[in-house]
């Protein structure tokens, strides 16, 4: 029972750190752009899949793939927001949500048309692969360096966003846009820049995806973003402890409730989002302050 | 009286060419059967479908100001209600249709009493939790929903109406059907467009702090709103699975809820002939862009694009701002 247990939490927390790569960005972009990027999973996608072109052309190389194909995602995010995302600020909610609906269609079919519509082939990644025992059974060991990597990358955003001169410039724009602007920062660069790096973690947990079995399918962003959307309503949105914390209880209870009770697994979750939006719309994790 | 101005606001084309110009449409929907085969009869009952899909829920989101992603939850309710009762009840099309508005009204003010406590971005997000819950427990409870198989064979079983019974059985005869309820219902939509209850949704919509203060109740609005929109999803839902025999879960999944307010956006949200508009270009569109290339969600995408970053207005907007601009310089 024990064993068991904590191997549904191991695989729960595991699968909460890809939700947290995308919630991540997507709440770090809300909070200072005040857009809900649909085209969030999509990032994650074509992190993926780049990643996987990049370490077929570098030797099956998993590192280079993850080094690189997120960085290409920056560079699509960059396009997006630099050309589009930017004459849609004034606009009324509908047209920014369906812009960025507009193009997760696009990039779907877009990934279709390069990497064809089945999945691909998943490399193993060297030093990672096989498995260790925990409890007497076999648990594979990049799980466990899944699991090790969603907190450094908190920890990293922590301290980034809190103790840094570019964390404070962006904590200003995003509480006051208009005030930013008139002490002299660049709010227009400083969004870009944003939405490239939220774009970024997205793509880096896509990119990390590709080692498993059968992840990597042109519908693989659909799937993630709306539990990403869970989480960062759960968590509050513009909030990174509450997407943190978020992803951890989502990730477990998509692995209890699929243990436990598989019938009501999706049911769970959407319940969980509704009572929060009802009873604390601020976020069930949001600082006082916030 | 009431139709004059479904195809022009404000009267500023003449209403006996109005008229005749409704008349003619209206005619031409009757009479398309008599040259078109069972193809294009099929493209046209979607169109109707959508339309009355997108025309009730524009009433929320173009009228009211409210961005629902949980639509094809009702949609859904209205498509499993009639199958149900056609398999459990009694297999007459009209009880059918009826139970699913009935059921689809239900859960709209189930879920609308809940979600219109919101607006903006969270009102949308709730929608999307709880369309969300409707998918998975129409996944999930198989001994009902038939899980992710859904309900089939569902068949056209003749109006029976006491003294004799409508066979609608053939593709042309239901068509009459579907364009009996689609007229029926642009009918409805337009007299709730201009009824008190219309002109409040639109008063919200632009300042509902103002129609607060004027002593209107916002929040039963919204759910009147909800409500009526939800309910018209059901007959779209509805007459859907009479057309396909065939129901599954993601009649209620967000994909599905996103398909009224790209038509509604196409077509212009501001106007009320602009989700008609935008259903007729999305059916039709997809059929053709779909005989050309495999990747018709590439260039919908596009022409989303194209509208939200030049022609906010959509099709009937934009083109009512040239007609307006041209008759204004000539």
């Amino acid at each position: 029972m024990l064993q068991s247990l904590v191997h549904v939490c191991l695989a729960g927390i595991s699968t909460g750190m890809f939700i947290w790569l995308v919630a991540s960005g997507l709440t770090l972009i809300f909070g200072v752009l005040r857009v809900l990027n649909f085209a969030h999973g999509s990032f994650y996608m074509l992190g993926a899949y780049v990643c996987f072109t990049v370490l077929t052309h570098m030797g099956n190389n998993f590192w280079l793939g993850l080094v690189f194909g997120p960085l290409v995602v920056a560079a699509v995010g960059y396009a997006m927001e630099r050309f589009l995302l930017r004459y849609v600020y004034h606009l009324e909610l509908p047209y920014q949500l369906l812009l960025t609906f507009a193009m997760v269609l696009i990039f779907d079919d877009v990934v279709k048309i390069i990497w064809g519509a089945g999945s691909t082939g998943s490399p193993s990644v060297p030093g990672l692969s096989g498995s260790v025992s925990i409890l007497g059974r076999n648990f594979p060991v990049y799980n466990l360096f899944i699991i090790a990597v969603g907190p450094l990358v908190a920890l990293g955003l922590y301290g980034l966003v809190e103790k840094t001169w570019w964390g404070r410039i962006v904590r200003s724009a995003a509480s006051d846009r208009e005030m930013a602007s008139a002490i002299g920062i660049k709010v227009p660069i400083l969004y870009t820049a944003v939405f490239m790096f939220g774009a970024w973690l997205s793509a880096m947990g896509g990119a990390l995806a590709v080692p498993y079995v059968g992840l990597i399918t042109p519908g693989m962003g659909e799937a993630i973003i709306i539990e990403a959307f869970v989480v960062v309503v759960i968590g509050g949105l513009g909030s990174l402890r509450g997407a943190f914390l978020g992803s951890l209880v989502i990730g477990l209870l998509n692995s209890f409730g699929t243990r436990f009770i598989p019938m009501l697994d999706m049911f769970l979750i959407f319940i969980l989002m509704a009572v929060v939006l009802l009873w604390r719309p601020q976020g069930f994790f949001a600082e006082a302050d916030a | 009286m009431a139709t004059a101005g479904i195809f022009c606001r404000g009267g500023r084309m003449n209403r006996h060419w109005t008229y005749l110009l409704l008349a003619i449409c209206v005619v031409a929907l009757v009479i398309i059967p008599l040259f078109a085969g069972p193809f294009i009869l099929y493209i046209a009952m979607r169109v109707m479908i959508l339309a009355i899909f997108a025309l009730g829920y524009n009433l929320l989101l173009g009228r009211t100001g409210l961005l629902s992603f949980g639509h094809a939850a009702f949609y859904a309710a209205g498509g499993y209600g009639l199958a149900l009762s056609m398999i459990h009840i009694y297999p007459h099309p009209l009880l059918g249709i009826f139970v699913g508005i009935a059921a689809a009204t239900l859960l709209a003010l189930l879920i609308g009493f809940f979600s219109v406590r919101h607006t903006e971005i969270y009102f949308a997000m709730l929608t999307l939790a709880f369309g969300m819950m409707v998918f998975s427990l129409m996944w999930n409870w198989r001994s009902v929903t038939g899980g992710d198989d859904g309900l089939y064979g569902i068949t056209r079983s003749s109006i029976s109406l006491g003294l004799f019974s409508i066979p609608i059985r053939k593709q042309f005869q239901y068509y009459f059907v579907v364009v009996f309820f689609f007229l029926l219902s642009v009918l409805l939509i337009y007299r709730i467009y201009r009824s008190p209850f219309g002109l409040v949704l639109a008063g919200i919509r632009e300042n509902h702090v103002r129609t607060e203060f004027a002593g209107l109740a916002v929040k039963t609005y919204r759910l009147g709103a909800f409500v009526v929109s939800g309910a018209f999803a059901g007959l779209a839902g509805a007459l859907a699975v009479l057309l396909e025999s065939n129901i599954t879960p993601f009649a209620a999944h967000w994909g599905r809820s996103a398909e009224p307010v790209l038509v509604s956006l196409i077509g212009g949200l501001q106007t009320f002939s602009g989700p008609l508009v935008g259903s007729i270009v999305f059916v039709v569109l997809r059929e053709v862009v779909e005989r050309f290339t495999h990747n018709w969600m590439f260039w919908f995408g596009v022409i989303l694009l194209a509208i939200i970053m030049g022609f906010r207005g959509g099709i009937v907007g934009s083109t009512a701002d040239i007609l307006k601009r041209h008759s204004r310089t000539s």
